[in-house]
């Protein structure tokens, strides 16, 4: 069992992002993130803004930041839908810091729900970034 | 007969007429080079979507509260079509093509006393159809893909269909694009998009092999459909501009290389006419000059 490998596939919409063969991912679902080895049970879920980790003998090779998106699991493969992914090390903080700022600004004067629920989206992803970025 | 100097202007207008066709369809070739890359790349999120949702749908459509993008809304009394089109001409028949086929539409739906809105992806779409349905137009979005297309242009126009769907604007939407197949042979297609129909033809290989598959689903089905559904409008979307995109640049690259073949066969033609009418008056001259001296 211990040489089996899950396919690990990253793909946005405008390209497919990363297609490997690893040991383990760490996926970060709404609910909680799920570690995929090979064998794992069926499953669909939806993300939140959070990191990728992908293992490789006990020790991560890759942090990968996603927004949002899906991620779909099989017995042999791991698919994440993401809309957004930024490998951690290119995070740029001020431009992300300046994102939060803007959106602190733009919160105190939102009208209407449907504002309000993209300014608190645009907070939590970049909060969430930066987050990503300390870690 | 045209006198050689107006030869003469006119082979060459029509040969700087040359140089800028040949010149776009430089251009043209580059893009569409380009875009066609951008097209593939972009295929395998639109796949996995697609397979994802099919195997939602599946087991979400027979029970009751399906979401309504989903399920429709029950009945199919309006109708809006998203047109895509170019932003610019001299792409040969892609433009009147795709007009062509949603004019179809439109008197097919009309006939069966359905009410239709369009909303247009591209001026040249607008352009053609204003004429004679000005007034179901209800918007056009120019510049999609400028600089290139990208996915929250494709997402800006998912929200305003789904606000007008919420609203109740219209319960079937339609998206007319023309599928590229190669630079010389773009099919226009219409696609359904809401309700959603579930895939056929070329992705039907790509979800067989995981319809048998039960899926755990976190938080729950509904949850995630609610999520899903709205993003694939999106995807669909993006993936339509994309499609129509590596069409247009196709079409307008066979339309020039053409233009350019034509213009080379007139100035070949135009040339032979100035060379005999060149010929003709220097004959002229000389009997002109003979037939003075044998008068003396």
């Amino acid at each position: 069992m211990a040489e089996e490998r899950i396919e690990f596939e990253l793909v946005s919409p405008e390209r497919l992002l990363l297609s490997e063969a690893v040991e383990m991912v760490v996926v970060p679902g709404t609910e909680g993130e799920i570690g995929v080895l090979p064998q794992h049970a069926p499953t669909i879920t939806t993300l939140r803004p959070g990191v990728i980790r992908v293992y490789e003998k006990g020790a991560v090779t890759e942090r990968i930041f996603v927004a949002s998106g899906f991620a779909e699991v099989t017995p042999a493969r791991c698919t994440v839908l993401a809309d957004q992914a930024v490998p951690v090390a290119e995070i740029d903080r001020a431009a992300t810091e300046d994102g939060l700022r803007v959106a602190r600004e733009d919160q105190t004067d939102t009208k209407s729900d449907d504002e309000r629920a993209t300014v608190e989206r645009r907070i939590a992803v970049a909060e969430a970034m930066l987050a990503a970025a300390d870690g | 007969m045209p006198s050689l100097k107006d030869l003469r202007v006119r082979i060459a207008s029509v040969k700087s007429t040359q140089k800028i066709t040949a010149a776009m369809k430089m251009v043209a070739a580059a893009k569409l080079r380009r875009a066609q890359e951008q097209a593939e790349a972009s295929r395998p999120y639109a796949e996995r979507m697609q397979r994802m949702l099919t195997s939602l749908a599946a087991g979400a459509s027979n029970r009751d509260g399906a979401p309504k993008l989903l399920a429709g809304t029950g009945s199919d009394e309006t109708h809006l079509l998203l047109v895509g089109s170019a932003d610019r001409g001299l792409c040969g028949g892609f433009n009147t093509n795709i007009v062509r086929e949603v004019r179809r539409a439109i008197e097919e739906l009309r006939g069966k006393g359905k009410t239709v809105k369009i909303l247009c992806i591209g001026r040249k779409g607008r352009d053609q159809l204003r004429r004679t349905y000005g007034d179901l137009i209800v918007d056009t979005i120019e510049d999609v893909s400028k600089p290139r297309p990208r996915f929250v242009t494709a997402e800006e126009i998912a929200a305003r269909v789904l606000k007008m769907f919420e609203a109740g604007e219209f319960d079937v939407c339609s998206l007319f694009f023309a599928r590229f197949k190669s630079a010389i042979s773009q099919i226009v297609t219409q696609q359904q998009l809401i309700p959603f129909a579930p895939s056929d033809g070329e992705d039907a290989a790509e979800t067989e092999n995981s319809s048998g598959v039960v899926y755990d689903y976190e938080p729950d089905e509904q949850e995630i459909l609610a999520d899903l559904l709205p993003r694939n409008l999106a995807v669909q979307i993006f993936r339509g501009i994309l499609e129509n995109n590596a069409s247009e640049q196709g079409a307008r690259m066979t339309a020039m290389d053409n233009a350019t073949r034509n213009a080379g066969e007139m100035i070949d033609k135009l040339t032979m006419t100035y060379n005999r009418t060149r010929q003709a008056v220097i004959t002229k001259e000389l009997i002109e000059i003979i037939s003075g001296a044998e008068a003396l």
